[in-house]
């Protein structure tokens, strides 16, 4: 183990995930290749389609709020070495509190309906993750498994809620009514219109500011606060917490209450920002997608912005490559993420042995000019 | 009479959608008893789906289909082997990552190959696992009750089925009164004892894993070439998950694995059949509650209402050899 603490930080936090990215790439192109597609022009379609064009990179941005919320969502439970995959379910229901915030109060000025439904969101997200945390917290029934049983009577549950109780009388869509316009949040071109910015017209809206905010608000959290010490103790000794006489089985339910709510944020950028109403599998796995941003991020705010952006590209990108070449699906997009969740986040050791020797050779050569 | 005939069906129809459950959740108990989380179950399921999907509509065969699923199943818990045994990479996250490369994998091939949205050719009969007529079945179908149950609930199934309910006491046997059950047990409840016994923790890992992957091949060509005719996208649609719930229901435990996967199976048939029907002082049950009940059931299980869950002690922790 004493090896893996004498790497350089950089090779830690910039070689390592370039390599897994580089990887996931990779094995990406040779099945594009093997589609008779042209991977290099696929790269090419991709990130036109996502940097070239002001449009292209509102969409990009758009993307990447999702991506920011779930991350935090993951990472912050991680810091307190919990695993919560249930950031899709988390986020589903927080979907219907911004929901029932902006139906209900839509009558209300727009500041005060934008607080209720960041409170309405990270309400609803924190309940769904709840229960999972008091089962691990008190019955030490492991938080994965919950949490993907949550996930699924989330699903069940939204679905029963948008097609008997939540959908206009006479329509067959499950769906709600859409929201009135002082309950939505404003678009970036036009919130920013007044100050002179003309920015071409995208779904990226206010969220995204409030995601930065997040992740702010994220790092004071974790390594500015008393709270956020005995999480990360939590995480990195239990037996430690534990002797230090924290209360364990609080911060464990802090944890994922916290993580819950993060998740429920994505339904203010989704919902709110650019649905105006509550849909179908809204979360489309952005949840899952969370764990990658998160470990590539290595569970630092600045990381998981980097890691959203990526996925915000490889999402928009995407959509233009699906767009362009009649043979290439937004699955491939799907196939390109879970290469990169494998390479970033299972295999994220295969090339630290190979690395650990470099810099072990190194060195040696160092000492021996030196000696 | 009436009643039987609709108890025998009710029954039939568990049967019939409990089997890719059974085989999914005893792949799980492999791998999870060796000490290896699988929450790709549902990734593997649809890849061997689409394999077995795909390969028996261009050879027109079940056989190399089934064949292909196992291979391409096998295959994705070799990466999950790989990634969490050999590099210890983290169980669940390697799992998550299964599931989305399967996903995406199954639907851009689909459309690459059969340029119909996702969907492999609609199989021939002989393409597929068709149900087999066990001797008798028809000749006894007069005599009452026995009739009735021999001919809906014993005979009348794909092999796969009766293969499915082979594995049961098969996997018990293996498990419990081999010596490479033992070993599998020992690496998922103390690897470090095994170790020093000289069992391979790596090796048994790998094998269990690779069991799972054979298991999850079956079920995914149950799935696409014995109850359907082809593959359709998605078509797991959560059924790994459901295994997995079954998993843990049963306590990690064979026997009850088959009992597990045949309650959620017929909960299922229970939903199809009850859909519209009002029940008698409740009214119109809710599909997605019934849906739903798995999963709750479960939840309700580790939150110690119907006994304990205690899951093998080194699941989830890749092992370190020491030097």
């Amino acid at each position: 183990m004493s090896a893996r603490a004498e790497l350089p930080w950089w090779a830690n936090l910039l070689l390592i995930p370039f390599l897994n990215l580089a990887a996931a790439f990779a094995i990406s192109a040779l099945i594009l290749a093997t589609i008779g597609e042209d991977p290099f022009q696929a790269a090419a379609i991709i990130l036109r389609g996502a940097l070239f064009s002001g449009e292209g990179i509102g969409y990009t941005l758009f993307y990447a709020t999702n991506f920011i919320f779930t991350g935090l969502a993951f990472a912050v439970a991680f810091h307190a070495g919990l695993f919560n995959i249930g950031a899709e379910g988390q986020a589903y229901v927080a979907g219907l509190g911004v929901a029932l915030v902006c139906l209900s109060f839509d009558s209300l000025p727009s500041p005060l309906i934008v607080l209720m439904s960041i409170a309405a969101a990270a309400l609803f997200g924190a309940a769904w993750a709840l229960i999972p945390a008091y089962l691990q917290a008190r019955r030490g029934s492991h938080v994965v498994i919950t949490t993907i049983m949550f996930n699924f009577i989330a699903a069940a549950l939204v679905v029963y809620l948008l097609v008997n109780h939540l959908s206009p009388p006479g329509s067959m869509q499950p769906e709600t009514r859409t929201f009135a316009e002082n309950a939505r949040l404003p678009f970036l071109h036009v919130a920013l219109a007044p100050l002179g910015l003309d920015l071409p017209s995208s779904p990226l809206n206010l969220s995204f500011i409030w995601a930065l905010v997040c992740c702010l608000f994220f790092y004071v959290l974790i390594w500015r606060s008393r709270l956020g010490f005995e999480l990360r103790t939590l995480g990195a000794n239990p037996n430690a917490a534990l002797y230090s006489g924290m209360p364990v089985a609080r911060l464990t339910i802090i944890a994922m209450l916290l993580s819950g709510a993060f998740a429920g944020f994505m339904a203010l950028n989704e919902i709110m920002g650019s649905q105006h109403r509550m849909i179908l599998d809204y979360t489309s796995g952005y949840g899952f997608v969370g764990i990658a941003v998160a470990l590539m991020g290595r569970a630092h705010p600045i990381g998981i912005i980097f890691a959203a952006v990526l996925f915000g590209v490889l999402y928009q990108g995407g959509a233009e490559l699906a767009f362009e070449r009649p043979n290439i699906t937004r699955d491939m997009v799907v196939l390109i993420q879970g290469l990169v969740i494998m390479m970033a986040g299972g295999l994220e050791h295969m090339f630290r042995p190979q690395i650990d020797r470099l810099f072990a050779m190194r060195r040696r050569k160092a000492l021996a000019a030196v000696g | 009479m009436e009643l039987v005939h609709a108890l025998a069906t009710m029954l039939d129809s568990s049967i019939r959608l409990s089997v890719p459950l059974l085989f999914a959740c005893l792949a799980g108990l492999y791998a999870e008893r060796a000490g290896v989380f699988d929450i790709g179950l549902e990734g593997k399921m649809l890849i061997a789906a689409f394999a077995a999907g795909a390969a028996a509509a261009i050879s027109d065969s079940p056989w190399p289909g089934l064949l292909a699923a196992i291979v391409a199943s096998v295959a994705f818990a070799l990466l999950h082997g790989f990634a969490t045994i050999t590099h210890r990479g983290n169980q669940i996250v390697s799992g998550v990552a299964i599931n989305i490369i399967a996903a995406g994998l199954t639907a851009q091939l689909g459309v690459t190959w059969f340029k119909r949205g996702g969907q492999t050719p609609q199989l021939e009969p002989e393409a597929r696992f068709l149900e087999l007529r066990l001797p008798g079945a028809e000749a006894l179908r007069s005599i009452p009750l026995i009739g009735d149950l021999y001919a809906e609930i014993i005979s009348g199934h794909s092999v796969l089925v009766y293969l499915a309910f082979l594995m049961v006491p098969l996997t018990w046997w293996v498990l419990y009164r081999t010596r490479f059950g033992l070993r599998l047990r020992a690496v998922g409840e103390n690897p470090a004892a095994a170790d020093t016994a000289g069992v391979s923790v790596e090796f048994q890992r790998y094998m269990a894993v690779v069991c799972g992957g054979i298991l999850c091949g079956l079920s995914g060509s149950y799935l696409s070439i014995a109850q359907s005719s082809g593959f359709i996208r998605d078509m797991t649609a959560g059924k790994g998950f459901i295994a997995l719930a079954a998993l843990v229901f049963a306590k990690w435990r064979p026997v009850q694995a088959m009992g597990a996967c045949l309650l959620f199976g017929f909960l299922d048939a229970l939903t199809i059949r009850l859909q519209g029907t009002p029940l008698p002082g409740v009214g119109i049950l809710p599909v997605q509650l019934m849906q739903a009940i798995p999963y709750i059931l479960t939840v309700a299980l580790l939150a110690g209402f119907i006994g304990r869950a205690v899951p093998p002690k080194a699941g989830g922790i890749p092992y370190v050899k020491e030097h």
